[in-house]
């Protein structure tokens, strides 16, 4: 059993506007030293106005196993597109 | 040397994989594909980026020890500060790649573990010593200057997080090989004596940053499949005789001798040719018999040891937090 502090991922959120993004995870005993330590260790340089700390182990993931029945079903689905429907040249603006 | 094999006697990592799978790997790696945390992996792959990365990752953290026993003396208050936030992003490099290599089922405490018990290895060019202000020069500008030339390429390794960390490592060395060029220029442009002590650093760091591209291709027996696999994507060679067309000018340009009397311009192959390093100080220095080698590696320890409490005491601050609120 690894004595390591629980380990969390890290977001931020570039600039205003933006969405926060996955960039990395720290160690840290509790969530105040996982902000202290994601801002230490991932924006030293103006990457961001905004940081997320969220502990791995509360993420829930997508097994890459099962990739195929959830994502595949999209692929047959065409008519969610709007390429898929023919209207004729003449009609402008839509 | 980042991404080289520097044990002599490490043992070939073959486990009998599901060949359908494999087959699938192999395809997916060759068209490029990036590999990600959860998915299927061969067992050598697996634990061969671990040894790399995590070697990688040591390198990083034992790399701010030359450099930081140099902030109390560099000469001025720019200097310093530039200093220490090059020795900070070090330690940022260094969490980066920890971080990467954890997502393959290897924790924190492991990697420590071995680093500091010597079983892991780091780069070689850290166990040579920082005589004078001159060698901060030459270590951003030649040891910073082999790193970047690493690691570059290693922006399209294979395995997404490996590769992720890169791309944000790449961005930031390039203020830390800019900085040691122009302590560089400050020296060769200042009195005789700096002059000397600049030309001194660079005939003592020029045969061991060529060495920080590992051991000659013929005799780097791991290259072939870390190539397929796009661990690795490009030789040591290839890298060295990169390395040292673009450092030749630079050199000139300070008006420094580089200390290899072999070094000469060759139009045919469109390139330097250059002097054999000594392969045996080479693998002296990698089995620990570098000339610092035992001082770094106590004042690695000691710093872990000596900041016990502080972790200590995080942790239990961070326990009082959770009973009271439980309560």
């Amino acid at each position: 059993m690894s004595s390591d502090w629980p380990l969390w991922e890290v977001f931020v959120r570039a600039k205003g506007g933006l969405a926060h993004r996955h960039v990395g995870s720290v160690h840290a005993p509790d969530q105040e030293l996982a902000l202290r330590h994601a801002r230490d260790t991932y924006t030293r340089r103006l990457e961001g106005v905004s940081l997320w700390v969220v502990k791995s182990t509360d993420i829930v993931a997508s097994d890459p196993e099962e990739a195929g029945p959830l994502f595949e079903p999209a692929e047959d689905k065409i008519y969610r597109h709007p390429t898929f429907y023919d209207i004729p040249d003449e009609v402008k603006h839509i | 040397m980042y991404t080289t094999e520097l044990s002599k006697n490490v043992q070939p990592i073959e486990t009998p994989e599901d060949p359908a799978l494999l087959e699938a790997f192999e395809a997916r790696v060759a068209a490029d594909e990036f590999i990600e945390p959860k998915d299927w992996m061969p067992e050598a792959y697996r634990k061969t980026l671990v040894r790399q990365i995590s070697q990688h990752a040591h390198s990083e953290i034992v790399g701010m020890l030359p450099e930081g026993n140099w902030i109390t003396r560099a000469p001025s208050l720019r200097r310093k500060a530039i200093l220490l936030a090059k020795v900070q992003d070090e330690a940022g490099h260094g969490l980066y790649l920890y971080c990467a290599a954890e997502t393959l089922g290897t924790s924190r405490e492991e990697m420590i573990e071995a680093l500091h018990s010597g079983k892991a290895k780091y780069s070689t060019i850290f166990n040579y010593p920082t005589l004078t202000w001159a060698d901060i020069g030459a270590i951003g500008w030649l040891v910073d200057g082999a790193a970047i030339m690493n690691q570059v390429p290693l922006q399209r390794t294979s395995y997404g997080p490996y590769a992720r960390a890169m791309v944000r490592v790449c961005k930031e060395e390039s203020f830390h090989q800019r900085q040691g060029y122009e302590i560089m220029i400050a020296l060769a442009n200042g009195t005789a004596a700096q002059k000397r002590m600049a030309q001194d650093a660079l005939n003592r760091w020029w045969w061991p940053s060529l060495m920080m591209f590992g051991p000659p291709d013929d005799n780097s027996p791991n290259t072939e499949r870390s190539m397929r696999w796009r661990i690795k994507r490009e030789t040591n060679d290839e890298l060295r005789q990169k390395f040292v067309d673009i450092t030749k000018p630079q050199a000139d340009f300070l008006g420094l001798t580089v200390p290899d009397p072999e070094l000469k311009w060759n139009d045919e192959k469109g390139g330097h040719d250059f002097g054999e390093v000594d392969w045996d100080e080479f693998y002296a220095v990698v089995r620990g018999e570098g000339p610092v080698a035992k001082e770094r590696i106590t004042a690695r320890r000691e710093a872990w040891e000596n900041n016990t409490w502080v972790r200590e005491a995080a942790a239990a601050h961070a326990a009082k937090k959770q009973a009271r609120e439980a309560a």
